[in-house]
């Protein structure tokens, strides 16, 4: 018997099923010219969905008995999903025109991601967290080898496919160790069987299950499909591939280790703090020797997972809630920095992906060239942005949980990565002028990218909005 | 008698033979979807076994709903592998490196 309270609950995840699947049957019998309308019913589509998130969607509790969770920390991370995931999809038309690939099934397979994504971060099952893991990333396979005429975009979707798939296939035989040895798969229930003693199949268990949820979020030592597919898939779809799914997997990584493994806390703290120390390093001295800006956002995307998990690692309320404003900021800082990107195509309108061709950007495009070092100094976490409040907020949560060690090591490595976030603002301020960029065209984008300056620069102002929501939504997990 | 040990050692088998498949084969694609077949069907023994020694229905539930998402995910992986093969005429684990890394 299904309630309609329980309906209520699941409306974003309702709203977006019915407008995915009214959109993808104008698609396929209105054929691709109506593209540029479906993207922007798409957006539409997630900006209702963000507005049915009022009221019980985040305050109901738990429905259908216990499969799903809509609290706080759900609707945080849902804004901020649909958010992501709207931008990527008003920046793609202009981006796949150019690349003869303006398909109307572009924003519709976003919408199916961010059903799966909504789903992630409101499980508190295992069987709803696999069911929605598995939708975002089937879209996103899809998604990943979206220019099929282009060959790294089609190697791009078979790579991350093979290794998605072998993710998923670890997490699922920790699932069913954990499913086997505690008899529940909810995760109260596992919770309780934790509370009683950890046997040594559950320990299996919780390291498959956390080995698979760190493949998704990209955290090392299981990061190795980031740089590739970053790089080969189309940049629209790079810029949705570092935000949303991001925030997604991690959601249910911080809902997985606090509400299902809370008890075993001091077995999975032990792993958090090496996931996030080695993101941290590799995301900082992997970057430096790149010469694709797409595979050097992806080291940063790694480097920045490893700072999010530290508040994590913390596993106080202070520090899931540094970790959700973490997020928040983080994707905007990355979003900007896509953005960016997407405006460096060449004199015929091609896009180029050297960071040799950003030389000299200064002289030629001011406005560009300013946004680029924004971001740049923003995700290295130089003071006046509002990127330093975020590293700030983390360390804070890990100084007063006792993880000194892991802060000081975090703000040392965070210096390396500032090296090459440096480097490309030197090369765009100080270098010889390179052949200079087509004129940037849509206006839709430069009002995004000023708005995510904006952000960044003046977020201060954000903040005891951002301070009390991040704290409703990790109060919600404990 | 045939206990719970004897379906999580064949399953454990399994699923190593499935994540081994998948590093070491140099071979072709192909090959790498079967592993991947195998890894999730390792994780049916387990679901199935735990299901029935619990008395607990939750499990099997649970691998029917793996059977349909392994569908999925193996309809997916074939039609990437389509596009890739127009594009490059081969699936030779080995040449897919127009990327480094």
């Amino acid at each position: 018997m299904i309630e309609t309270a329980s309906l209520l609950m699941v409306m974003p995840e309702l709203v977006l099923t019915a407008g995915g699947l009214v959109l993808l049957m104008v698609a396929a019998y209105a054929g691709d010219r109506t593209t540029p309308a479906v993207s922007w019913a798409s957006v539409g589509v997630l900006i209702a969905a963000a507005l049915s998130l009022n009221g019980l969607p985040t305050t109901g509790g738990s429905a259908f008995d216990g499969l799903y969770q809509a609290d706080a920390f759900a609707g945080f991370a849902k804004v901020l999903i649909y958010l992501a995931a709207a931008v990527s999809i008003i920046v793609a038309p202009r981006f796949f025109a150019q690349g003869g690939a303006l398909r109307a099934e572009y924003p519709i397979l976003i919408l199916f991601a961010c059903i799966g994504m909504g789903m992630m971060v409101s499980s508190s099952d295992l069987l709803t967290l696999y069911v929605g893991l598995e939708m975002n990333s089937l879209a996103a396979y899809v998604l990943a080898s979206f220019m099929r005429q282009d060959e790294r975009s089609s190697e791009a979707g078979l790579k991350y496919f093979v290794l998605g798939a072998l993710a998923s296939g670890i997490l699922l035989y920790g699932i069913s160790l954990l499913y086997g040895f505690s008899g529940t798969t909810s995760f109260g229930g596992i919770a309780a069987a934790l509370g009683d003693g950890v046997s040594n199949g559950e320990l299996f268990g919780m390291v498959f299950v956390l080995s698979g949820l760190a493949f998704k979020i990209s955290a090392v030592p299981f990061h190795m499909w980031t740089p590739d597919v970053y790089e080969g898939a189309p940049t629209p779809v790079t810029a949705f591939f570092a935000s949303a799914p991001k925030v997604a997997a991690l959601g249910l990584t911080i809902r997985v280790a606090i509400e299902a493994m809370g008890p075993a806390g001091m077995a999975w703290q032990q792993i958090v703090i090496f996931v996030a120390l080695t993101s941290i390093l590799l995301g900082a001295v992997a970057a430096i020797g790149q010469t694709n800006i797409k595979r050097l956002l992806a080291y940063s995307s790694i480097n920045n997972i490893g700072f999010a998990l530290v508040g994590l690692a913390a596993g106080t309320p202070a520090g899931v809630a540094a970790t959700m404003s973490y997020l928040a900021i983080y994707i905007v800082m990355t979003l900007g920095s896509f953005l960016c990107v997407l405006q460096m195509r060449d004199k015929d309108g091609n896009p180029v992906e050297t960071i040799a061709s950003l030389s000299g950007l200064s002289q030629s495009r001011k406005g560009l060239a300013a946004c680029f070092a924004i971001f740049m100094f923003s995700l290295a976490g130089i003071p006046p942005l509002f990127g330093f409040w975020a590293k700030f907020l983390v360390f804070d949560a890990a100084v007063a949980a006792g993880l000194t060690g892991l802060a000081v090591f975090g703000i040392a490595a965070s210096v390396i990565g500032a090296f090459y976030y440096l480097k490309i603002i030197k090369t765009i301020y100080f270098d010889e002028p390179a052949a200079e960029y087509a004129p940037g065209g849509s206006k839709v984008e430069g009002v995004i990218m000023t708005a995510c300056a904006a952000v960044v620069v003046l977020g201060y102002l954000l903040n005891p909005f951002l301070d009390s929501v991040s704290a409703a939504a990790a109060a919600s997990l404990f | 008698m045939i206990g719970l040990q004897h379906y999580l050692v064949i399953s454990a088998i399994l699923f190593v033979m499935g994540v081994l498949g998948i590093f070491i084969n140099r071979k072709n694609v192909i090959i790498i979807l079967m592993a991947i077949e195998l890894i999730l069907l390792a994780v049916n023994i387990n679901l199935v076994a735990f299901s029935a020694f619990l008395g607990d229905l939750v499990g099997q539930v649970f691998a029917m709903f793996v059977l349909t998402v392994a569908a999925g995910e193996a309809a997916i992986g074939l039609a990437i592998l389509v596009i890739y093969f127009r594009g490059r005429g081969t699936i030779a684990v080995d040449d897919v490196n127009r990327m480094k890394g």
